[in-house]
């Protein structure tokens, strides 16, 4: 938080086909609609969120993810941020307020591994759906599937892992909460938190430049884990992995796939990670209880599959 | 009236596997336990069930553009998790299913 930059608040997913698209996330997801624009993007958020949305899906002829949005803390540390961006030597864009509806004006940036990222200081605050300010209830009625409380984080792949690391650690303000390293103790994945979470974005290097592994979202307990998975079964959606635990987190998730082919995970509880920590290492030679701490093997989709 | 039964063979692996015309050809594959192409997504997204046409009639879902543009398309290749058979077929997978490792 040193830096400014707050948490997660958007991810743009590129979708074939929305009718297929709502069905999933918002059925079975849970997301709530909160909009759509005159380009046929629909916005969406989860019941915990408190802006008017988190994710936009947009109509595509090619899945993946178009750019990944942090918050800041205000506007002066957004036009700072922007110098301290292109001082770094990161390809910096600025995008109009009202570009998407409802969002202020926003710095989009290249990050060395080929995905852009974006910070904004404004979008409308909507508090979270169906619940009061004052003396909320629990959980609002009418959720709908696996009642995603919140777009959690992004696992992004490609090149330049260092630099990347840099980037998010020494402009931005991210810690390094775990890393995977190879036999050389070069790290060939970072896992990055801009706040206590275990991680707000995770970032592999395999050189897969701008691809899109899976957009995280958050469910409340292993026993609502296990509830998504029946839920999966019941619509016959495309399976990855799990429900299981992660060894890095530990987190308990599973993975799918939206009717476009990209990855999602819905995940529990998992570590904290104060900035004050030292970051958790992992060997690559035992990526398989890394990643899938009951199974402790990988799966050559988990690795290789992405949008 | 039942769907009828279509015949595929990739032949690369000489693997055999039955599709119910209306289904889509790699969760047929799957059902069948047949390993013969790589299985990602299963929804026209990743690539890698890719395969080339070498014989049949065809219909396709939405397919990633970055994995099959118009031209591959025109030319019989296609993702094998959005390609419903109309005929018995023969196909071609384009990469190496690659068995699970650990
Ligand atoms: S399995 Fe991903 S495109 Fe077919
Ligand atoms: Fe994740």
């Amino acid at each position: 938080m040193k830096k400014g930059v707050l948490r997660p608040g958007h991810v743009q997913i590129r979708v074939m086909d929305m009718q297929q698209a709502l069905k999933h996330y918002v059925e079975l997801l849970g997301l709530i609609k909160t909009h759509q624009d005159s380009q046929g993007r629909v916005y969406l958020k989860g019941w915990t969120e408190v802006e008017r949305f988190s994710v936009v899906l947009v109509p595509a002829a090619v899945p993946g993810m178009d750019f990944m949005g942090f918050k800041v803390i205000d506007d002066q540390t957004l036009s700072r941020l922007a110098l301290d961006l292109a001082a770094f030597g990161c390809q910096v864009e600025h995008i109009p307020a009202g570009e998407l509806d409802f969002c202020g004006r926003r710095v989009r940036f290249l990050a060395p591994t080929g995905h852009w990222i974006e910070l904004y200081a404004e979008k409308e605050y909507t508090g979270r759906w169906g619940v009061s300010e004052t003396n909320p209830e629990a959980w609002p009625r009418g959720l709908r599937g696996m009642r995603a409380m919140s777009f959690d984080h992004c696992q992004l792949h490609g090149s330049n892992l260092p630099l990347t690391r840099e980037l998010f650690v020494d402009v931005l303000g991210f810690h390094l909460s775990e890393q995977v390293l190879d036999a050389n103790g070069n790290s060939v994945a970072d896992w990055l938190s801009i706040s206590i979470k275990a991680h707000d974005i995770a970032f592999v290097g395999d050189g897969n430049d701008g691809a899109f592994h899976h957009a995280g979202f958050l469910l409340e307990t292993w026993e609502t884990l296990l509830r998504a998975g029946d839920l999966l079964t019941m619509t016959d959606t495309s399976l990855d992995v799990g429900p299981t635990r992660h060894g890095i987190t530990h987190g308990q998730s599973m993975y799918f796939f939206d009717p476009s082919g990209n990855r999602n995970e819905v995940f529990a509880g998992g570590d904290f990670h104060y900035p004050d920590q030292k970051p958790v290492t992992w060997h690559e030679k035992d990526l398989g209880k890394a990643i899938f701490y009951h199974s402790r093997m990988l799966n050559e989709r988990f690795l290789t599959v992405m949008t | 009236m039942k769907p009828a039964r279509l015949r595929i063979r990739e032949r690369v692996s000489g693997a055999v596997f039955a599709v119910e015309q209306g289904s889509a050809l790699l969760p047929a594959m799957e059902a069948a336990r047949c390993q013969a192409i790589a299985v990602g997504c299963r929804n026209g997204g990743c690539g890698v069930c890719k395969v080339r046409v070498l014989q049949g009639d065809f219909d396709v879902g939405p397919m990633s553009r970055r994995h099959v543009s118009a031209a591959e398309q025109a030319d019989g290749l296609a993702l094998a998790c959005r390609l419903y058979p109309r005929t018995d077929m023969e196909i071609e997978r384009i990469l190496e299913p690659v068995a699970r490792k650990h």
